[in-house]
């Protein structure tokens, strides 16, 4: 059973990484507000995103996407 | 791609999913038919023909490999470029590579019809394919998790919505698990030997297998439940908090069950139990989602009557719920010594298969295949109703029968006289099986005309309609 020197660190690790993980999204306020993210998905319109629910980072294609058109 | 006008709105990229769609509902046909027919050569063994390539011991893998990687991974694909581009509001990261992934899937299952039947195999279950094609599974799922992490990572909105989590969830445990079985010393092209042996080789083999079905065919098709089950019903789920809770839950638990499935083996006691114990404290975890997806049709019960759709929809979790009831009554040792070996594991695997998985596939897929082609709703809603019955018929005859003839063998096999000799012999319970052969390939044929109809309606749904470019709202900025 000499696997075990090597599973159970490897699982210790693993249960680190999901808890990382876990305070990761608890920290970035993924737990805030749960109610309104479940009804998000079945709003059709843009006024559906409020201002503060806007990911701060986005890809040059995608900036220069949005500061296209007249919005 | 990027547009050089200055008024263009950007799209989500949606060929992808529309090819993943359409080459899920080819392979759901073709891994069933091949059911079908390995069904038929348990009741019938002269329909091997006398031919290598149609031998049941070779066609049984192209089936399992063919409804769960071909049918079931199509299915997730699809479904999960689709969920994270509208709940991220944000375009598929890097198409291009999305379309790798598309092409380099559909060689995977291209080279599996064609070594499974030459009798090329690592012979692990539900990991048969030799060492070539498991490197091209990796590369192509590492590019997989690049088009879905980048996407979530690229988002407009700031949470995550809750089926990402599991998607995610599926993606990053297939890859480790894909990995980790698969490691072997390849001594030709075609033939590799395992880097684990004996009883560890079992373990590993089947610490992968149990999470195949936990993270593959659970979490994969729960995160594909939390999307799809609000948008048709068009209600939120019912608790979103519990929705996160039971995520968590769900996948701590999952990767301890794997020893159940080597109950009184050489495997140590210790792990024995370990599985046994984990397997039973699933079950929560696995009910509070079923809970949750059922009842986000509170207050709207009624649509149930009118709405196919939504029929497959909540009945896939009715055979989810049973499924994740029996399987944990099945890890408990006592009554696994009665059912391992026998037809009542293939009973629970294809309750699990055909009424889970299958059902939320097809509920989900009725959902999306319209939308992707400028419809709402599919060429003929009546098919789809239709489809819902002769499937769910089909399900119950299989697993009646199965359940009937396993109780039946594990009762055979142990029966002994006063004198300490076997009752019977293994070939009269083999006789004793055939009825129950017959009823199940019956159910078989029902699941599989249902698919049938499936690719009809598909068909002229896709005739009738036009591969639709969908725009991406625009977030507004910052003030």
């Amino acid at each position: 059973m000499d696997i075990l020197y090597l599973l159970i660190p490897l699982s210790a690790v693993l249960v680190l990484a999901i808890m990382g993980i876990f305070g990761w999204a608890l920290n970035k306020g993924q737990f805030d507000d749960v109610e309104r993210e479940g009804s998000r998905i079945l709003q059709d319109d843009v006024l559906a995103v409020d201002g503060d629910q806007v990911a701060s980072q986005s890809t040059p294609e995608q900036s220069r996407n949005i500061q296209s058109g007249s919005s | 791609m990027t547009s050089s006008s200055t008024t263009t709105q950007p799209v989500y990229s949606d060929t992808v999913v529309r090819g993943f769609a359409l080459m899920a509902v080819v392979y759901g046909i073709v891994g069933m038919l091949v059911g079908v027919v390995i069904a038929a050569q348990l009741a019938w063994p002269e329909l091997n023909l006398g031919i290598p390539w149609l031998s049941y011991g070779r066609l049984r893998p192209l089936h399992t490999n063919a409804v769960i990687f071909a049918f079931g991974g199509c299915v997730l694909f699809a479904t999960s470029y689709h969920v994270v581009q509208r709940t991220c509001q944000t375009r598929l990261f890097l198409p291009k590579l999305a379309m790798f992934t598309f092409l380099g899937w559909n060689l995977v299952i291209l080279l599996a019809v064609v070594t499974l039947p030459l009798g090329i195999t690592q012979g692990k279950e539900y990991a048969e394919l030799e060492w070539p094609i498991d490197i091209l599974i990796a590369v192509v799922w590492v590019c997989y998790a690049i088009v879905f992490f980048g996407t979530v990572g690229t988002r407009k909105i700031k949470h995550i919505y809750v089926a990402n989590w599991f998607f995610g969830a599926f993606i990053i445990a297939v890859a480790l698990l894909h990995i980790v079985n698969s490691a072997a010393i390849p001594v030709s092209l075609t033939k590799s030997y395992s880097a684990y042996a004996g009883v560890q080789d079992a373990m590993v083999q089947w610490w992968y297998g149990h999470n195949a079905v936990g993270f593959f065919l659970t979490a994969g098709f729960l995160g594909m439940m939390y999307y799809y089950i609000p948008k048709q019903a068009g209600r939120p789920v019912y608790s979103y908090r519990l929705s996160i809770v039971h995520f968590w839950a769900l996948i701590f638990t999952y990767m301890w069950a794997g020893p159940h499935h080597l109950h009184y083996t050489a495997l140590p006691d210790w792990a024995q139990s370990v599985g046994m114990i984990f397997s039973l404290v699933l079950l929560a975890p696995s009910w509070g989602g079923m809970i949750n997806g059922i009842m986000t049709l509170s207050g709207a019960w009624h649509k149930l009557r009118d709405d196919p759709i939504l029929k497959f929809l909540i009945v896939s979790l009715s055979f989810y719920g049973m499924s994740t009831f029996e399987g944990p009554m099945m890890s408990i040792k006592t009554v696994n010594a009665l059912s391992h070996y026998t037809d009542w594991t293939v009973g629970h695997v294809h309750s699990g298969a055909l009424g889970w998985v299958g059902l939320i596939s097809m509920g989900s897929l009725y959902h999306l295949i319209p939308r992707l082609f400028g419809r709402e709703k599919m060429y003929s809603t009546r098919a789809v109703e239709l489809h819902f019955w002769v499937a769910t018929i089909g399900i119950v005859l299989y697993i009646a029968a199965m359940w009937i003839a396993g109780v039946m063998q594990g009762l055979m096999w142990r029966a002994v006289n006063p004198d300490g000799t076997l009752v019977y012999s293994f070939v009269e319970s083999v006789k004793a099986t055939y009825p129950f052969y017959v009823i199940r390939l019956g159910g078989g044929l029902l699941y599989l005309t249902g698919m049938l109809i499936m690719g009809w309606n598909t068909v002229m749904t896709v005739a009738n309609g036009k591969a639709a470019t969908a725009t991406i709202p625009l977030v507004p900025a910052h003030a």
